[in-house]
């Protein structure tokens, strides 16, 4: 880079001369950015985000312990054997490591209740003698199913719900941000705990619960993002075209919105699961001998301070879970629209 | 300017009371759809249920109960208990519970506010170090772990191992055995207030107004004080709802393993004796406390963020 | 009467951090601003203008690296001694402290964003004063309300109270600029200035900017690609593609003789009234991917004029008559001849036409 030409560089003749013959008939070029799409780019983001990777691994780990955990045991969750109560945990291997080796207070439980050699209870027994480890991963198993039922109707109410106030506006929109803010003025918890109280608990009831207000939060992100959108041109040039507005919404619009909506309902993952465990906690979802992880946490606590391992292991299986899924959608939002607010 | 600001007031006090007088009308509805009735007791026969259901008027019409029972809210009569406390009146019953709730919750939140704001702070300015990332991690387990998981965690290690503290609420000891309860609901509180204060804080520095302020000369504490941390504090005010909603949670379950005699217990004996109005009655001051909290911060908004003052609110 | 230098740049090397890789923005960047001159930097986004010039104030964001070069800032102190002081190796605090606002300051693209909407505008032009001269609140605002006036600002005791959000986007920017000369700077960088505003604006603060400089005895460099703007106001032209000047000179000598065939592009891609062409140029491609080695001269597989050196051994800047120079082979005395292409020509003989 030189300033003056008193060097001018030594270069071959045939170097000088054009590449393109006939330069006013130049089209192609090349080399040009690599074309990375919005969706790989969001990709490539989640893959170098350390959070969210470990909360995918995290949360792939507990569905294969989930799935594969109760029918590898051969016990079942509700399987009594009373003579077997209250026995602490003891795993194979981990035992000659002096954890997990059936010991309580200096005492080998196992030897002193004379159970065979060959007899693991890897998180002990309840009570009733009913084998933790199977109940923790069938309680698990009700976790991500109520997790999969979230975001059904995250996506199913949620999503319409906010569509639609958002695409319709005035009066329609008026009404239905209003029966939103009733819903919302109560809390949650008094609303789930009232509708829980009004069906008979089980897992219908915590559906149900969550069908009450679950999917208020999506609404308000919907709503928000069709109201983004529709000031777009391309919504404008979709309804002068005559698209009916089913159409522009579901058509037009979800596959805009879509990044956004996907990662928020992720984000209510977490409270799903928390809103199942509360709700058994407190005695109104699953019913003995089912277990769920609030479940699991609610039976232990009457024992808790002198057996802690039946309250541990639920909870540690649950905030584990609760970390992952937050890690997770925390790391989708950060690489689809950091922008976006979860509340 | 205060005109739109007095109208843009009373607009939001009319929404709110209409909202309540709507959630009034739905839990209403919710109780009576509720199976079973307080009366369950088998000793009793059916006459006798019916003359009990007939001396509290559970025998009128859906309508009219509902008016009457408006007509009571409106006097402070929030009714009486039918099996926790037989006869006595439910805002009795309230009075000594309530003051202790809301101090715990008021406790928990200072806490929570103060320490999670320096929390979210510290990690914005070191965005991407060892700080950042600890106080990254700390603030997602404080998200995500439910109170009542920190209650029991802390009921077993600081009260039951190290006997620290009381295991249990006690009313004589109200500031030493509220220590534990505060922190469990103070959890939430940090964790959603350091990942807030964090975010934002954050959105702030690479704002144009900021590098403005850079290339004006001021020293980088200056810029982060007069302009970063102001343009902060106001957007986290709308924290404040999520807020709520994880105190009033949280206060549910923490109450009961500590045993504080508080609102949130109160509810919890009520769902598990069907007992109408104590349930109907801290549902109500739940939804209430709820919304005047929001209220407050609506306007509050209104008063800080002078683009929303000068023109008069947004809604 | 001889050019006194206030800011030179050399061999500048800046670099980012991306999740795809690093990117180097600035590539080996040589620039000269004298006392009371205007330059103007044209091309196209991402191609390094805004990155140098922020440099040149030491803002500098976490994944920026300057790997190379050097900013040297000359000015004579209040003792009458010349000083220089090399701003790429200064810490970012000394920068803020001893140059930002105090020597260079800068007027940023759109006002409406970066003036502090929770911020009276009065405290945010008296800031840096309270900063650099330590007076007190009163003097300050004095000499803000001249300022105000100065800007073109009617009622300056009035808005010296309002927030910015009261104020329409050309006061907005009036606010920006008086807020960049608080201090007395030297050298002024205007990024962008007037993208934001109307073109009925644009016109009076450009002119605004003009009139102050004169007065002021300061320094400007635009950051631009709207080359009506370079027109209006430039003495130098510097034309930067993927962070190199590739071509640079006088605005006449930029505008009525251009040599790179990316300066044609950009030239040809200028609208103007009497074309009688129905369709607007446009350059082909898009720019290149810095976050690959270049090759030879970054502009090459864009360039319809390429030579086979192009692709092999990048350019040395070649003296092409005057203040002149042009960073490409066709510049080369040996190089096959190529004329700029027929339609510019003829835009640039109308051009020509206009002004004599």
């Amino acid at each position: 880079m030189q300033d003056m030409n008193l060097n001018i560089p030594d270069v071959p003749a045939e170097k000088l001369t054009l590449v393109h013959r006939d330069p006013s008939d130049f089209h192609e070029i090349s080399e040009v950015y690599e074309n990375t799409s919005y969706w790989k780019d969001a990709a490539l983001k989640m893959l170098h985000n350390r959070g969210a990777m470990v909360g995918i691994f995290m949360i792939v780990g507990i569905i294969l312990f989930a799935v594969f955990a109760p029918i590898a045991s051969a016990r079942t969750y509700d399987e009594v054997i009373l003579e077997h109560n209250f026995l602490p945990p003891r795993i194979p291997v981990l035992e000659n490591f002096g954890i997990f080796d059936g010991v309580r207070d200096g005492v080998d439980v196992y030897a002193q209740r004379e159970i065979p050699e060959n007899v693991y209870y890897y998180f002990g027994t309840d009570s009733l003698g009913r084998d933790l480890w199977t109940r923790l991963w069938n309680g698990t198993r009700l976790s991500l199913l109520i997790a999969v039922i979230a975001v059904v109707i995250d996506l199913v109410i949620g999503m319409s719900y906010g569509l639609v106030s958002g695409y319709f506006g005035k009066t329609v929109d008026f009404l239905m941000q209003r029966f939103v803010e009733v819903l919302n003025g109560i809390p949650q918890v008094v609303l789930v705990t009232l509708f829980a109280l009004v069906l008979e608990p089980g897992i219908s009831s915590i559906i149900l619960a969550l069908l009450v207000s679950g999917w208020i939060p999506m609404s308000r992100v919907a709503r928000a993002q069709m109201l983004k959108q529709k000031g777009q041109e391309y919504v404008l040039a979709s309804h002068t075209l005559g698209t009916n507005s089913r159409k522009t919404i579901f058509g037009e619009i979800v596959p805009n919105v879509l990044g956004q909506v996907v990662t928020m309902s992720m984000f209510s993952i977490p409270s799903a699961i928390f809103t199942e465990s509360y709700l058994s906690y407190i005695g109104l979802g699953v019913r003995a001998p089912m277990a769920s992880l609030g479940s699991l946490v609610s039976d232990g606590y009457s024992s808790f301070l002198s057996y802690p391992y039946l309250v541990i292991a639920p909870v540690t299986v649950l905030a584990i879970l609760m970390i992952s899924f937050n890690l997770f959608a925390d790391g989708l939002r950060d690489a689809v629209d950091p922008t976006m607010k979860e509340m | 300017m205060g005109k739109d600001m007095g109208r843009y007031i009373v607009k939001r006090v009319l929404i709110a009371a209409v909202t309540l007088l709507a959630i009034t009308f739905l839990l209403f509805l919710l109780m009576d759809l509720l199976p079973g009735s307080p009366f369950n007791n088998e000793k009793l026969n059916e006459a006798q249920r019916a003359l009990l259901e007939h001396k509290y008027g559970l025998d009128k019409p859906f309508f009219v109960r509902y008016w009457i029972y408006l007509n009571n809210l409106l006097h402070g009569n929030f009714g009486i208990s039918y099996v926790i406390a037989v006869d006595q009146p439910v805002s009795g019953m309230m009075a000594s519970r309530l003051p202790i709730t809301i101090r715990m919750g008021v406790q928990a939140m200072l806490i929570g506010v103060v320490v999670g704001l320096i929390f979210g702070i510290i990690a914005a300015l070191k965005k991407n170090t060892w700080i950042d990332t600890i106080a990254t991690i700390c603030s997602v387990i404080g998200f995500s772990v439910p109170a009542y998981v920190f209650a029991l965690f802390l009921v077993f290690f600081a009260a039951f191992k190290m006997g620290w503290f009381p295991i249990r609420f006690a009313i004589d000891q109200p500031v030493f055995s509220s220590i534990l309860p505060t922190l469990s609901l103070s959890a939430y509180i940090i964790a959603t207030m350091a990942r807030y204060a964090r975010s934002e804080m954050i959105e702030c520095l690479s704002s144009d107004y900021i590098t403005l302020a850079k290339a004006k000369g001021i020293s980088e504490q200056k810029v982060i004080i007069r302009h970063a941390l102001r343009n902060t504090l106001v957007p986290i005010i709308t924290v404040v709802s999520p807020l709520m909603i994880g105190l009033i949670t949280g206060s549910v379950v923490v109450e009961q393993i500590f045993g504080v005699p508080g609102l949130g217990q109160m509810l919890l004996s009520g769902v598990q004796n069907n007992d109408y109005n104590v349930i109907m009655a801290v549902a109500l001051v739940y939804s209430f406390l709820y919304i005047v909290i929001m209220l407050v911060v609506d306007v509050l908004y209104g008063f800080i963020d002078p683009r929303i003052r000068v023109s008069g609110g947004k809604a | 009467m001889e050019r006194e230098r206030v800011l030179s740049i050399r061999d500048l090397e800046i670099s980012f951090d991306t999740v795809h890789g690093k990117a180097a923005a600035i590539r080996g960047m040589r620039f000269d601003l004298y006392r009371g001159e205007t330059v103007a930097i044209v091309g196209e986004s991402g191609s390094g203008k805004s990155v140098t010039m922020k440099a040149v104030m030491g803002i500098i964001s976490n994944n920026q690296h300057i790997d190379h070069g050097s900013i040297r800032y000359s000015w004579w102190d209040e003792k009458g001694q010349k000083r220089t002081v090399d701003i790429a190796k200064m810490s970012e605090r000394d920068v803020r402290s001893k140059i930002c606002g105090r020597h260079i300051s800068m007027v940023f693209q759109d006002s409406m964003t970066s003036l502090n909407p929770t911020v009276t505008i009065g405290n945010q032009i008296i800031e840096g004063m309270l900063e650099h001269y330590k007076l007190s609140r009163e003097e300050a605002k004095g000499r803000a309300i001249k300022l105000l006036e100065d800007v073109g600002i009617k009622n300056p005791e009035k808005r010296f109270k309002q927030y910015p959000h009261q104020l329409s986007g050309g006061m907005c920017q009036r606010v920006g600029i008086a807020i960049a000369l608080a201090c007395d700077p030297d050298v002024l960088i205007c990024d962008e200035p007037t993208t934001a505003l109307d073109v009925t604006i644009q016109l009076k603060i450009l002119n605004l900017i003009k009139k102050l400089q004169k007065e002021k005895q300061i320094s400007v460099v635009y950051i631009t690609h709207d080359l009506g703007v370079v027109a209006k106001v430039a003495d130098y032209v510097c034309v930067m593609y993927a962070g190199r000047i590739i071509e640079k000179g006088s605005v006449e000598e930029i505008f009525y003789d251009p040599r790179h065939p990316y300066t044609w592009g950009l030239l040809s891609s200028m609208p103007d009234l009497t074309t009688d062409s129905p369709r607007l140029f446009a350059i082909p491609g898009e720019p290149v991917n810095l976050l690959h080695e270049i090759k030879g001269d970054a502009f090459a597989p864009r360039n319809p004029y390429a030579l086979k050196i192009d692709f092999e051994q990048a350019p040395p800047m070649f003296h092409v008559g005057g203040k002149h120079r042009a960073a490409s082979w066709l510049c080369h005395p040996n190089a096959e001849k190529v004329q700029m292409p027929e339609s510019l020509r003829i835009k640039i003989d109308r051009m020509l036409k206009g002004v004599s």
